[in-house]
């Protein structure tokens, strides 16, 4: 109504060619995806209880990877397609929002093999690059230990040099799918007399090896997603550091902000939220439809709110990237306010489902097989993992706004 | 793809903010705001002189021709300075009005007034109901031989004692629906109108009563047609949502700035306040709700353009959450400041409460929530 109107500035469109290839994906995913039924429901947790879904879950990424659409922004020479921002988020956004399962090997792809694209030798690359694209191994992450959650660098998992090899003892905790990882990507003590950040390696350890024992922790959610992993003299290769000795800690923080926005991925907030609208459509609350009660649409209306600024603040940082404007704070910001959004998703759920959302899997009655209260839950460990709110408030803090570092 | 300012936005941002840093810095804020009216001529001429109050008129009329998030980004600037003049009221509100409804004899006739800021016009739409739908427009003029005779008054009028034309919504037809709302472009001076200040917490922008007595305007004054008022007011009901969220962007972000500069040199316990987590975590939640409100506004002022069906939805959006974020963030920055943040001295309670206006104004976040609930169709 303003003005001539004509002059909007902002381009929302994408690109021909970006267009064509979301078609081409959907159009393959209505062909190839593997019906819901073959996966235990709720496919973003880790959790792989039953064999079954191992097999299957290997399977569906090999496939995406045939078809060309796993790990596109990687470069050509390890198996990527050097593909644009665009284009990459383009297929995140499909995959999400068509449901096609997640990744059993996401953390191979997003967080370990960015790490030897850069950081690694060319033997690493060559043995792991291929491998991780094709969910022929299976990685897990080796940070936190008993005594070291966010003070990470205090970890007191040693490695001792003896000859070619590291001999590692010590625990970590926490750790999601060490259980069916084939490697771990793992932070060690290589120099305990050096301050705590710069006595710390960067080692890749068969799973295999001797000395390594797996337990699985039951998580709150009934399901055993993570694990405790004991080390006991077991020999690592020298071969296997990546990066140099005792600079492990700047090799794991060049792929941190790979971690903080995996698990802030607004595409998914905005499938929760389809998901919660969809729900309280259905739904009927004091004798009338969930979406008519005042109180359920000032709650939904205020999560749909957020929702959409963090999608139109991914579309900005995303633009940012794609025209080389600086970026900012915006990982930890992600990180701090969709995995907490999330979670507030879950619970407006919950306040829809009234006394059924107390109602698991296999419950009569059971409404989305249980996946609310699961997820209400899943996602409250997310808020937890991967560096929590609070340290995600000290550095946003520190780095965001220039407040100096605590005592 | 790009999700951003162009140059030209970007260069209007930061000229606005070194023109606001430099022409009204806090202390003339305070000096203006003692005024009787919170007007301050020169200034507003030299916002003129920026081209400010022609922004949203037409080329043809003698303004620059440009959009709303262009206008979205010139209010982020105005928000943070809290600079007062007549911008939101004049050249946002009334001239989107006059755009949007105005006959193309009444386009001529004041735009190119408005974009030189030789006429200052505001709207007057709200009543004793306080109320945003078809159904808060009472006031109804009586039908006379030469025009409209119109007596009652109208609430929350911003700037009207510096006003020269006011655009009047009124009843002309029957019931309370949408149909019978019309819009009346009266100047100030017509005999029978009066103003009289409703003295508001925030001192850098009046809002009044106006009232009319036997107050008689030709049929000419009638803006858009006889009952076709509503789809112009709703309208006017986005771009207001938008042009509010703007300044509760720039404040907030104002706000905080100072909260966080105070906490880098405040000393307690032998260390500055910035130091302790505790007043880190509430400076880091308030920019973590302040970075993505930036983008939602932006979003909401392009859609206005750019993606007209969303706009209405859209702008809701913005205004909800920047009417809450404004308002926790200008809370917390007064908790960093401590005692001296309590204080009439101090600067900060002059966001403090631009905010609370401004998350009333045109619909509070509960109204607009349960707008963006409709309009998403649940």
């Amino acid at each position: 109504m303003a003005g001539d109107g004509d002059t909007t500035g902002m381009d929302l469109t994408h690109s021909d060619e970006d267009e064509a290839f979301r078609r081409e994906l959907k159009a393959w995913l209505r062909k190839h995806m593997p019906r819901r039924s073959t996966y235990v429901d709720g496919g973003d947790d880790f959790s792989y209880d039953d064999p079954r879904r191992v097999v299957a879950a290997r399977a569906w990424q090999r496939t995406l990877y045939k078809a060309g659409y796993v790990a596109i922004g990687w470069p050509k020479e390890f198996g990527g397609q050097g593909a644009s921002i665009m284009r990459q988020t383009v297929l995140s956004e499909e995959l999400i929002l068509n449901r096609a399962p997640s990744l059993i090997g996401a953390m191979g792809l997003q967080m370990v093999g960015p790490t030897l694209i850069r950081h690694g030798t060319p033997e690493q690359q060559k043995e792991h690059l291929p491998r991780i694209l094709t969910a022929d191994e299976i990685w897990c992450q080796g940070y936190s230990e008993p005594g070291s959650g966010s003070d990470l660098a205090s970890l007191r998992t040693r490695a001792e040099i003896d000859g070619d090899f590291f001999v590692v003892n010590g625990q970590k905790v926490w750790t999601s799918a060490a259980q069916l990882a084939d490697w771990m990507f793992c932070l060690v003590r290589t120099d305990v007399n050096a301050p705590k950040h710069k006595g710390i390696s960067y080692v890749l350890i068969d799973m295999r090896t001797p000395g390594i024992t797996v337990r699985p922790l039951r998580q709150m959610t009934g399901e055993s997603g993570f694990n405790e992993v004991f080390f006991s003299d077991v020999r690592v290769p020298r071969t296997n550091l990546v990066g140099n000795l005792n600079e492990g800690w700047k090799v794991a923080n060049s792929t941190l902000h790979f971690e903080r926005n995996m698990l802030a991925s607004t595409t998914r907030t905005q499938q929760l939220m389809n998901d919660l609208v969809a729900l309280a459509q259905r739904r009927s609350k004091h004798g009338g439809k969930a979406t008519r009660d005042p109180a359920v649409r000032q709650r939904m209306a205020d999560v749909l709110i957020r929702t959409e600024a963090m999608k139109y603040h991914a579309l900005k940082q995303l633009s940012d990237e794609i025209h080389g404007r600086p970026p900012g704070i915006g990982a930890s910001i992600n990180k701090l306010v969709t995995t907490e959004l999330n979670h507030d998703i879950c619970a407006v759920a919950l306040e829809v489902l009234g006394n059924y959302g107390q109602l698991r899997r296999n419950a009569p009655h059971v409404e989305d097989k249980g996946a609310w209260p699961k997820d209400h839950m899943f996602t409250l460990g997310l808020v937890i993992g991967g560096g929590t709110s609070q340290i995600q408030k000290n550095i946003i803090s520190e780095r965001g706004l220039g407040l100096p570092k605590g005592a | 793809m790009d999700f951003g300012l162009t140059a030209d936005q970007q260069m209007l941002a930061d000229s606005a903010r070194e023109f606001l840093a430099a022409e009204s810095p806090a202390t003339t804020v305070r000096r203006i705001s003692e005024d009787e009216h919170a007007f301050s001529p020169e200034l507003f001429r030299k916002m003129v002189e920026q081209g400010w109050t022609g922004l949203l008129v037409p080329e043809a009329h003698g303004g620059l021709g440009l959009g709303m998030l262009d206008a979205a980004v010139l209010l982020t600037e105005l928000g943070r300075s809290l600079a007062p003049a007549p911008i939101l009221s004049s050249a946002v509100l009334a001239t989107s009005l006059l755009c949007s409804a105005g006959s193309a004899v009444q386009k001529k006739q004041w735009l190119p007034k408005l974009a030189s800021g030789e006429v200052i016009a505001t709207v007057a739409w709200l009543e004793e109901g306080d109320r945003l739908d078809p159904g808060g427009v009472l006031l109804k003029p009586r039908r006379v031989r030469n025009g409209l005779r119109l007596s009652g008054s109208k609430l929350f009028v911003m700037d009207a004692e510096i006003a020269h034309l006011f655009l009047i919504a009124v009843r002309t037809g029957a019931g309370t629906g949408e149909a019978g709302l019309s819009l009346l472009l009266v100047p100030r001076d017509t005999p029978g109108i009066s103003v009289t200040p409703l003295p508001s917490i925030d001192v850098t922008r009046r809002v009044y009563e106006v009232k009319f007595d036997d107050v008689v305007v030709p049929p000419t004054a009638l803006l858009g047609g006889e009952g076709k008022a509503w789809k112009h007011l709703a309208k006017l009901l986005d771009v207001a949502c938008v042009a509010i969220a703007a300044e509760s962007q720039g404040g907030s972000e104002r706000a905080l700035h100072m909260a966080v500069e105070y906490a880098k040199v405040r000393e307690q316990f032998g260390r500055v306040i910035g130091s302790f987590q505790a007043v880190k975590h509430i400076a880091a939640e308030c920019f973590s709700d302040i970075e993505p409100s930036r983008s939602l506004l932006w979003y909401a002022a392009w859609a206005q353009q750019g993606s007209p069906r969303d706009a209405s939805r859209a702008a809701a959006m913005a205004k909800a959450r920047l009417g809450e974020v404004y308002s926790r963030t200008t809370n917390r920055s007064v908790q960093i400041h401590g005692g001296i943040g309590f204080t009439w001295e101090h600067d900060i309670h002059f966001w403090f409460k631009r905010a609370r206006c401004n998350e009333a104004a045109f619909g509070n976040p509960a109204y607009h929530r349960e707008r963006v609930a409709q309009l998403s169709g649940w």
